[in-house]
């Protein structure tokens, strides 16, 4: 009878816990959600910041997140996926394996704000790109690289070992039999890896901080040299800066909200891309 | 021709795959090389537990003790709320809810983590911090404790999802085996599946810890910057991490500022680099005692 | 009584020694492959059937850790030789594994994959040779109005025929059959010793099987091997009527195996 009990409040703490953290998560989409909404208007979507930071519109900072996005993706991808497939295809024992293995799993562990101070050094510094959409770029590329490895790593691993034996069989060599039938059978696990990393590279305020963000451009950002507004670091700098706290505030709510409906989307289409793909190799 | 083709690919990809490690010694590197005028100039035993952190003053001090008690009070409050929730409520995903329910569940928490950094540190700025205030009488509510919880909410989805995990790899036969000797299912859960698991979810609070220790935006926005030891948790803090954030955009280039800043990053990065390890040793004994080899 | 010395020998194999790290897969093997016959290799599971059939097109060079002494002649030249190209070898020497495995791609990818690696860019060409091998693989009648589809879509037997008509269409020489009816149901399993009965007028081929009355149905030859010794070898109505060896024998009364 007493374990009976035991057991009862037990369950009940255990029900608690999930319910808190659900909690917590409805909590942030209803603020989110509820303050940020009135924000949105056509105007807030599609037209540059005025009165200093208290009206108009963040086109720029979607625009300038939208660039550092797709740069991060053109560094991070060739990369990550090569990386994977050395790992996979050319060497899955190879003497190098456990060092670049420890690499990437120490490199996922870094903080981001260690990442910005390497490409402040790097690549605003050294390289002399200064504070601009490239450096940031190429920060960010860094961070998401070992998680774009890992997925990528995964699709390979699930490509059954019967195509490769099927292709080489034909008189295939091994990299026609990797690029025509290893990478396209894995494409959709690599996808999955590229998604998360775009809700990554959009939502990372502390990497871009010294190499990439400002706090108003006017004008739109005419190369990868330009320095450029991204809604994370728009959001914290409404927060922090500027004059008019109140009005800044609302503004604030509205990036929020575009950066969650963008992350939730994200990572909602990687979830599900993920569920078909280990579906499609389960027999 | 072939044969050429062939191993040149080979080379290429056998490159491409170092650059992780180039990326890693990169790091190093630049930390070391930045970081050094500083240990040069104050030493490292004085950076390290020099208790006053005034880098514009004239002359200035750099000792990061408060700095690194503002990170550990932080992080270890957020334990605090991460680490109960966190595996309650993965043992709940894995125990109680029914497949249905989980297959909701599960996903939902992983959406919680793809939350971004800054907008945990704009809701615990504008939601939590005024609460805290209010509720506590005190005169400011972006301090330790406000940090600590919002970290620690943030930190709920890592612990648990990497806790679901690892309950997973605990074979069924143990759970069987408890059953038949008539246990309950609290008691076989927390008797015999939880330990099974131990170094899993060990490993995952480790990981954890180590990612609110790096963690920036959040502390940055909620933790009130004092650079003081503080006295009570109700105190502003300014953790590691966010004095990098805050005073790099002030600091000039090749000054001692901006040098002990690159330091702090170099103090961060080794706490987190023996977070990691620590966590990879005991996740690879797991794996080696529950036969999972890999 | 057949002689087997007139037929042509396509593939010798002389004191072929194979060892997996240290242990010892295949002793001392020593047989010939005729041209244009049906060579099948029976014994009971872990006789080394397999590991052999691998050796032919080199496969086994996926398996870390192995080594192979001895020689296996084709045409002249030793095929474990580690200078050949082994590209070129397994063009010449074909494949069709266990369990069938097209790629997932269309029917008509799945066939032109091995023209377009060749080289091959003239579609008319690529076109033809894929109807081609689809009749050849008598395949041909359920998949012309399909080829776009996705071949995961094809039964288990129709897969089984696509992968040997993506065989034939790189033109080889040998084709090496790895028990290419162990998944697959009765009907499906005729069809394919009947496409073998067909495809033997053109190609040289080697079937593993442990299915007895398979080899006796589809085979010229057989070879019966057991823990990686070659037991025997001869005409397949010989060695199924009167086998020479007393293992042979108690293996084919289903003694054991």
């Amino acid at each position: 009878m007493k374990n009976k009990i035991i057991e009862k409040i037990g369950f009940l703490f255990l029900f608690l816990c999930i319910a808190i953290t659900l909690f917590f998560l409805a909590t942030i989409v209803y603020f989110v959600v509820s303050r940020g909404l009135p924000a949105l208007s056509w105007e807030f979507l599609t037209e540059a910041p005025r009165k200093s930071m208290t009206a108009g519109g963040v086109a720029p900072a979607i625009i300038g997140t939208f660039y550092l996005i797709v740069g991060t993706i053109l560094f991070a991808l060739p990369l990550g996926l090569a990386t994977a497939i050395y790992l996979c295809e050319y060497s899955p024992r190879g003497y190098f394996v456990s060092i670049i293995r420890m690499s990437i799993n120490n490199l996922a562990g870094v903080p981001s704000v260690v990442f910005g101070l390497f490409g402040l050094a790097v690549f605003v510094k050294y390289c002399g790109f200064g504070v601009s959409i490239l450096s940031g770029s190429l920060t960010l590329s860094i961070l998401i690289l070992p998680g774009i490895i890992s997925a990528s790593q995964e699709a390979l691993t699930a490509v059954p070992f019967s195509l490769r034996e099927a292709s080489l069989a034909l008189g295939a060599t091994h990299w026609q039999t990797i690029k025509r039938v290893v990478i396209p059978t894995a494409f959709p696990g690599v996808l999955t890896g590229v998604i998360l990393g775009i809700g990554r590279a959009a939502g990372e305020t502390a990497p871009i901080l010294f190499t990439a963000a400002t706090f108003f451009t006017r004008d739109y950002p005419s190369s990868p040299l330009s320095e450029c507004m991204a809604l994370p670091y728009h959001i914290f700098a409404l927060m922090t800066e500027g004059s008019h706290p109140d009005q800044q505030a609302v503004i604030a709510y509205g990036c929020a909200l575009i950066l969650m409906v963008l992350v939730f989307m994200v990572s909602g289409i990687a979830i599900y891309l993920r569920k078909r793909f280990r579906q499609a190799f389960t027999h | 021709m072939i044969r050429f083709k062939e191993a040149l690919y080979r080379w290429i990809f056998t490159v491409m795959a170092f650059t992780s490690l180039f990326f890693l010694l990169g790091i190093i590197i630049v930390l070391l090389r930045e970081g050094l005028p500083i240990l040069m100039a104050v030493g490292p035993f004085k950076f390290l537990s020099g208790v006053h952190w005034y880098p514009t003053y004239d002359p200035a001090e750099f000792g990061i003790f408060p700095l690194i008690i503002a990170s550990l009070s932080v992080a270890i409050g957020a334990m605090v709320v991460a680490v109960p929730l966190g595996v309650g409520s993965a043992l709940y995903l894995h125990e109680l809810a029914g497949e249905r329910i989980r297959h909701i569940l599960k996903p939902a928490v992983e959406i919680l983590s793809a939350v971004p950094s800054i907008v945990f540190g704009f809701f615990g700025m504008m939601i939590v911090a005024p609460f805290v205030q209010k509720i506590f009488h005190v005169p400011t509510g972006l301090n330790a404790f406000t940090a600590a919880v919002v970290m620690g909410i943030m930190a709920i989805p890592t612990i648990a999802s990497l806790t679901e995990d690892a309950l997973g790899f605990v074979p069924r036969s143990f759970k069987e085996a408890s059953y038949a000797l008539g246990a309950s299912r609290w008691q076989t859960l927390i008797k015999i599946v939880l330990p099974a698991a131990g170094s899993g979810v060990s490993t995952a609070i480790i990981l954890g810890m180590s990612r609110i220790v790096g963690e920036t935006m959040t502390v940055l926005m909620v933790s009130g910057g004092a650079a003081v030891i503080p006295h009570s948790i109700f105190d502003p803090v300014r953790p590691m991490t966010s004095t990098i954030a805050a005073e790099m955009g002030e600091a000039v280039t090749g000054s001692l500022h901006y040098s002990a800043l690159f330091a702090i990053g170099l103090v961060l990065f080794l706490m987190t680099l023996t977070l990691n390890i620590i966590s990879e040793n005991i996740s690879k004994k797991y794996r080696i005692k529950l036969g999972l080899d890999r | 009584m057949i002689d087997t010395t007139v037929k042509l020998a396509r593939i010798a194999v002389e004191n072929l020694n194979f060892f997996y790290g240290k242990k010892q897969a295949l002793q001392d093997l020593n047989l010939n492959i005729f041209d244009r016959q049906v060579t099948a290799l029976i014994g009971p599971s872990g006789c080394g059937k397999s590991t052999f059939i691998r050796l032919l097109n080199r496969m086994n060079d996926l398996t870390p850790d192995t080594r192979a002494e001895g020689r296996i002649i084709l045409d002249g030249k030793n095929i474990l030789d580690p200078k050949i190209d082994v590209v070129n070898l397994r063009r010449r020497v074909g494949m069709v594994f266990q369990k069938p495995n097209p790629f997932p791609k269309t029917i008509f990818q799945n066939i032109a994959y091995g023209l377009e690696i060749n080289g091959e860019t003239d579609k008319n060409l690529i076109e033809n040779k894929v109807e081609e091998s689809l009749k050849k693989a008598a395949l041909w009648d359920e998949a012309k109005d399909r080829l776009n589809d996705s071949a995961l879509r094809l039964s288990g037997g129709q897969q089984q025929r696509l992968c040997i008509a993506r065989c034939l269409a790189v033109e080889p020489e040998v084709i090496l059959f790895d028990e290419p009816c162990a998944s697959l149901d009765p009907i499906s399993t005729k069809k394919i010793e009947e496409l073998i009965g067909e495809l033997k007028k053109d190609y040289t081929i080697v079937i593993v099987t442990h299915n007895m009355q398979q080899a006796s149905r589809v085979s010229d030859y057989t070879a019966f091997m057991y823990l990686g010794d070659l037991v025997e070898f001869g005409t397949t109505e010989k060695l199924f009527t009167v086998p020479k060896n007393k293992r042979t024998e108690e293996y084919l009364s289903g003694k054991f195996g």
